[in-house]
Order: structure tokens, then sequence, then C-alpha cells
């Protein structure tokens, strides 16, 4: 028999511990997409790099990254690396995991972007007399940012969405949090429905704003 | 003037300049012509510093352009280049890839710098196009786009690489009118052509390119009526 009757005032009165949930997320989600940016920037300079050990290292991390699964990740920043005598509190592993994930992920997306500008783009702005530097500012780098600036934004919801796993280790992040509160009020389906929505919600305001935003930005090479 | 002797330049193992010998005057218009991989691009990237060179000296008003203490991308406002590919920069309009370089190089004020872009695009037939992104534009269009990018920079002398090989047919003949404006205004011009024809019309001196050296040269329309190497014949003869 179908005996459920939905209660959502239990969900309302809870609202504040979901919220800080969901700031937590979205702090998380933020942290590790910055740290995963600035690694990846290095890893994909690496990966073109004639020193074999730089070369080796950002082959290594960006298939280990994107080959693993996350979860495991998250394990071996926890766990894992316990055995080093390196304890770090649930907070910190998944930060570190999720931005280590980012930074495989990101290094591709951001080598990518460098190869869709053609190198007679730098000989033509070399050509008219502008430095390197003012040659990578103004035309290289806003066709890269072009190139992988929707990729990016995907990658960012991917980290968001990976941030969950985190409750396995006892962050309580929004998933984590919502577990808990559920299990205090056996109330499932209300609390998931309303995370659920929570998650929808960020990532879908997301993606409208990078949309505007590109549109705004980028009128040029639609189609190049 | 830009002096060019003795220069030698190779990518790798590959030999591609073995000697170059050329003088060009103020005011001189100098077509290079010659077989796919003689060696054309690569003497004009030479003379502008994009590519390096081995051994030899290339010398624009004085300027020893390969020596280490010259500030390159000083020297480089002297000379615009050209490509085949328009090379457009995409993200930006095309009043705004015009002024790009006199804001950022010369630090011409936005403003002026706009209004130049304005005036050189009017002068290459786009001044109704200002805000247009280059993919916007046809062939011809980029390619004079990249004409006025070049001008508004008010070099002496232009470096043109085969500008019209990349365009339709019916497309050459608006950018070649363009240069033949410019030449008639005294613009000093190395360009390397296929135009056969544009160059009898419009160079002072045509020179033949072959495996890496000027196999012949000499005043236009002597040289393409009447070739004195038989290299020369062969290849206008294959042209033509
Ligand atoms: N950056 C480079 N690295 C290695 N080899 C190069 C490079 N640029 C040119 N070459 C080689 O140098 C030779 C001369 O090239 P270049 O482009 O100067 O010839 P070209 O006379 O302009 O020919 P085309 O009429 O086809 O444009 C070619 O064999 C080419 O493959
Ligand atoms: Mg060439």
């Amino acid at each position: 028999m179908f005996e459920y009757t939905f209660q959502w005032r239990v969900v309302w009165k809870h609202w504040p511990q979901l919220l800080e949930a969901g700031l937590l997320t979205l702090q998380l989600t933020i942290l590790s997409i910055i740290i995963g940016l600035v690694i990846a920037s290095v890893l994909a300079v690496f990966r073109d790099s004639s020193n074999p050990f730089a070369k080796y290292l950002s082959v290594t991390w960006v298939a280990l990254a994107r080959n693993t699964p996350a979860l495991l990740q998250i394990y071996m920043a926890y766990f894992g690396l316990g055995a080093f005598g390196i304890h770090l509190s649930p907070y910190t592993a998944v930060l570190g995991a999720v931005a280590f994930n980012n930074a495989g992920y990101l290094a591709e997306i951001l080598r990518g972007g460098f190869s869709t500008v053609p190198a007679s783009q730098k000989f033509a702005a070399r050509g008219l007399g502008l430095t390197a530097t003012q040659s990578y500012i103004y035309i290289t780098l806003p066709q890269v940012l072009q190139a992988v600036f929707l990729p990016i934004v995907n990658q960012v919801i991917w980290a968001m969405l990976a941030t969950s796993l985190g409750m396995i280790i006892g962050l309580q992040e929004l998933t984590g949090m919502t577990t808990f509160l559920q299990s205090q009020t056996f109330r499932p389906f209300e609390f998931y429905f309303v995370a659920a929505c929570m998650y929808l919600v960020i990532a879908k305001i997301a993606t409208m704003l990078a949309q505007i935003v590109a549109a705004h930005m980028f009128k040029g090479g639609a189609d190049k | 003037m830009i002096e060019i002797q003795e220069v030698h330049k190779s990518f790798g193992s590959l030999k591609v300049l073995k000697g170059i010998d050329l003088t060009v005057e103020k005011g001189e218009v100098v077509c290079l012509i010659g077989a796919s991989g003689s060696g054309k691009s690569t003497l004009l990237l030479c003379i502008n510093a994009l590519e390096s060179i081995n051994s030899g000296k290339i010398i624009v008003d004085g300027i020893d352009v390969h020596a280490p203490q010259t500030n390159q991308d000083q020297l480089r406002r002297k000379l615009g280049i050209i490509f085949q590919q328009f090379n457009a920069f995409p993200h930006l309009t095309a009043q705004q890839n015009v002024a790009l370089a006199p804001r950022k190089v010369l630090k011409t004020p936005t403003k002026y710098a706009q209004a130049l872009a304005q005036e050189h695009l009017a002068k290459v037939g786009l001044g109704d196009k200002l805000d247009r992104y280059p993919a916007q534009l046809s062939g011809g269009q980029q390619q004079r786009l990249a004409i006025a990018r070049a001008l508004a920079m008010e070099p002496d002398y232009l470096l043109l690489d085969e500008v019209t090989s990349a365009l339709d047919p019916e497309l050459v003949g608006e950018v070649l009118d363009t240069l033949r404006m410019l030449a008639e205004d005294g613009m000093t011009m190395i360009a390397v052509t296929h135009e056969i024809p544009f160059a009898r019309e419009v160079a002072d001196r045509v020179a033949f390119f072959h495996q890496g050296v000027i196999h012949e040269i000499g005043p236009a329309k002597e040289l393409i009526n009447n070739p004195q190497q038989q290299r020369t014949k062969e290849f206008l003869g294959n042209i033509l």
C-alpha cells in the first residue's frame, strides 16, 4: 500500500542547515575549480615541454585524474595518504581530490583551446609590431578563452556533482547533510528532492550566466 | 632601403636560402616569383625578423635586423607584412583589428586610433564594414582588412606574400586594385606573387627564385617578356 504522505514542513524547519550545506558545496566547487585551473595551466604548458620530467608529470597527472574514479581519488586523499603520515580533514581531502581531478580535465581543455589558435595569428600580431606579451594577451588568450569557456563551465558543474562524494568520508556538504537530516527525520523523499532541486538550480543558473556572458564577450569567431 | 646580403637560412638540415643578395630602394616595387618551396615566404619572414637567419645580413634603413642589440619589435613597425591567409583577428571587429596595433604599439589614444582605422578601412573600400567581424567578411574583404591593418601602422615598407592566391578569381581584382593604388602612392613593396601580369604592370623589378637563390633579376617588363635564363623561361612558360 502507498502510505507515504509528503511532509514539507520538516524540510523547511531544517532549511538553514540545508542552505549552509549548499553553500559549502558551492565553496568547494569554486575553490576546486580555481586550484584546478591554476594547476591545469601549468600542466598544459608542461605537456609540450622539452623537459622529460615536466612532460611525464603532466601526462601521468592527466591520465590518473581522467581514468580513475573520483571516489577512489577521494579515498586516496583521505585514507591513502595516511600511509605517508599525511592526515587530511574530510574538507581538505575532498577539496584536494576534486581539484586534482579538475586539473586533469582542465589541462586537456586548455590544451585544446591553445591548439585552436593557428600559429599564423601570432605571426600577424608580431608582424604589426606587438611584443610577444602583447600578442599573447590581446590575440592568443582571448581566442583560447572563447574556445574553452563553455567546456570549463561544464567542468564546474561536474566538479559540483563530484563534491557530493565527500559524504562518504563524513563531509556534510549538500548530499551529506541531506542524508543526515533524512535519517533524523525519516523523510528521505522530501529531503533528497529538495537537495536535487538545489543542485539543479545552481547548475542551471551557472550555465545561463555563462551563456549570457559568452554571448556578450565572444561575438566574433562563431564560425571559425 | 632594404639591403639583403649573402643571406643563408636552414630549417634543420634543409637549406632554404642559399645566399640571397637583393637591394630594394625607397619607392621601388619588387616582385618575387618562383616555384613552390623555393624560399620566397621564408625570405619575407627573415626581412622582418619573424624568422632568424643563419648567416649574412639584412639591413633596413641602416639597422641590422638580426643583430642582437636590435629592437625587433620596434623595427617591425617600419615593415608591414600581409599574408596569403589574411590572418584577420577573428575576435575583433574590422575597426578593432585595425586600431589594435596603433593603440598598443604606438600608444595612440583609442579615439584617434578608431578614427585612423575608419580612415584606412575607407581607403580600401571597407568604410561601411567597421563593425563586422572577419567571419562576416568575404575573403577579398578580409584581405583588404589585412592591408588596412598594416597601413594603419604607417609602415615604410610592405612585404606581401601571395596576398591573392587564397582568393576566388573574381575577388583577386579588388585586392590587386588596392595594391596598384599603393604603388602609385609610392609605397615601397616586396611582393611574392603568382600574378605575372600584375608583376609586369606594377613592379619595377622582378626576381626569379630558384632553389634558394635569385636565379635571375631584372626590370619587370624585360624579365617577363624576355627572360635570359633557361629556368626562368620554363617557369614563365608554365605559368602563363
Ligand atoms: N617553419 C618551418 N619549418 C621547417 N621547414 C619550413 C618552415 N617554413 C618553411 N619550411 C620549408 O622551407 C622551404 C621553403 O618554404 P617557403 O615557404 O619559403 O617557400 P615558398 O617559396 O614561399 O613556397 P610557396 O610558393 O609554396 O609559398 C619549404 O621546403 C618548406 O617546407
Ligand atoms: Mg610561400
